[in-house]
């Protein structure tokens, strides 16, 4: 009976903490898939407008992205509160727009050259004589198919 | 009294559990981010010269500098627009005799408005100092007017919606044999009504 009776009192065996890494490891797979990776920061801002008839922009490396609004706060003293259109991390004129889609394009891949969007990132708040200054380039540069990028939501709420 | 002075250790064995369940939550509730928005087609730079075009065919919608809209000569809300649109597209005013006659339009076939949908041309211009968010906005009920025109043909002959269709058409899951018998159909309902939408400056012929 004696090899029975070796049961100490209210002892726990330790826990094997062997997957632990595993876990965590996992967990990092997680997060590293599901973020995207901001690849420039905004020095404008960009409150986009709403829209219900909208359709998805999937593709991302078919994608040419083109910000405009007015700086942000930290930038209002430098360059004013007119509306500013951002190309990559800096603040671009209008004339720029067209070379700037054409250095793009010319990184991409030959065949998706043909097939490139130009999202457009607009704040709600910009005047259209800018918008329509860039779709003029945009024309230029035969750049012909754009995106207003909105948020998914009631358009009237763009009103306010 | 017999005291155990040890601290127990705890129980962490069910550690791996409730990571796993939070990992699950994060995966079921994350939707990952791709960004929306409307498509348009800029015109090419070197357009041909434009082609007459009888004055009841074109919609004319324009924003001014006050972001006020106007539809032909009235002011109007924001709200009527897509109305007024689809009895515009869908008004059909050729008659049953003409070559032309759209036969599946529901509108009234008044002579102040379209042809029919193949020839009407809405025309939207926008001042420079109208802002981004109305210009969106009118964008937005243009496209919901078609949209609706189309998803009422999409219906009556496919049984599904036009959107839908053209979802289904983008989506990566769906079969490439299913692809070709979709894309024929979604020509055909984008013939029917197609987005004649110009943003050119139009000169009104009087």
């Amino acid at each position: 009976m004696a090899k029975f009776a070796k049961k100490k009192d209210g002892d726990l065996p330790a826990v094997s903490t062997a997957s632990l890494p595993d876990i965590v490891f996992m967990l990092l797979f997680f997060f590293m898939t599901v973020t995207t990776m901001k690849d420039s920061s905004l020095l404008v801002e960009n409150t986009l407008p709403n829209a219900t008839e909208i359709k998805k922009l999937e593709k991302k490396d078919r994608v040419i992205y083109i910000y405009v609004g007015k700086p942000t706060q930290e930038y209002q003293k430098v360059f004013g509160t007119e509306p500013k259109i951002q190309l990559n991390d800096k603040f671009a004129s209008v004339e720029e727009v067209g070379s700037y889609i054409l250095a793009e394009r010319a990184k991409k891949p030959q065949e998706l050259q043909n097939v490139l969007t130009t999202a457009l990132k607009v704040d709600r708040d910009a005047n259209m004589g800018l918008i329509a200054d860039i779709k003029q380039q945009l024309r230029e540069v035969n750049a012909l198919k754009v995106n207003y990028t909105t948020y998914e939501g009631n358009a009237f709420n763009n009103l306010q | 009294m017999v005291r155990n002075n040890e601290v127990p250790e705890v129980n962490a064995g069910s550690m791996a559990d409730i990571a796993f369940l939070l990992l699950i939550f994060f995966l079921v509730t994350t939707t990952i981010q791709t960004d929306v928005g409307l498509d348009r087609k800029l015109p090419p730079k070197d357009t041909t010269p434009p082609l007459p075009v009888n004055e009841r065919n074109i919609f004319r919608v324009s924003l001014n500098k006050n972001n006020e809209l106007w539809i032909e000569s009235d002011l109007r809300k924001i709200e009527d627009l897509k109305s007024e649109a689809i009895a515009f597209l869908d008004n059909g005013g050729n008659p049953i005799s003409n070559e032309n006659h759209c036969s599946y339009c529901q509108g009234n076939a008044s002579s102040s408005a379209s042809d029919n949908p193949q020839k009407a041309i809405i025309s939207f211009a926008s001042d420079r100092e109208a802002t981004y968010g109305m210009y969106v906005m009118v964008q937005n009920e243009l496209t919901a007017a078609y949209n609706e025109l189309r998803n009422r043909e999409a219906q009556r002959l496919f049984g599904r919606d036009f959107v839908e269709m053209e979802r289904a058409y983008f989506d990566a899951k769906t079969k490439a044999k299913e692809k070709i018998e979709l894309k024929k159909n979604i020509y055909q309902i984008r013939n029917m009504y197609p987005m004649n939408l110009s943003e050119a400056k139009t000169n009104m012929n009087l």
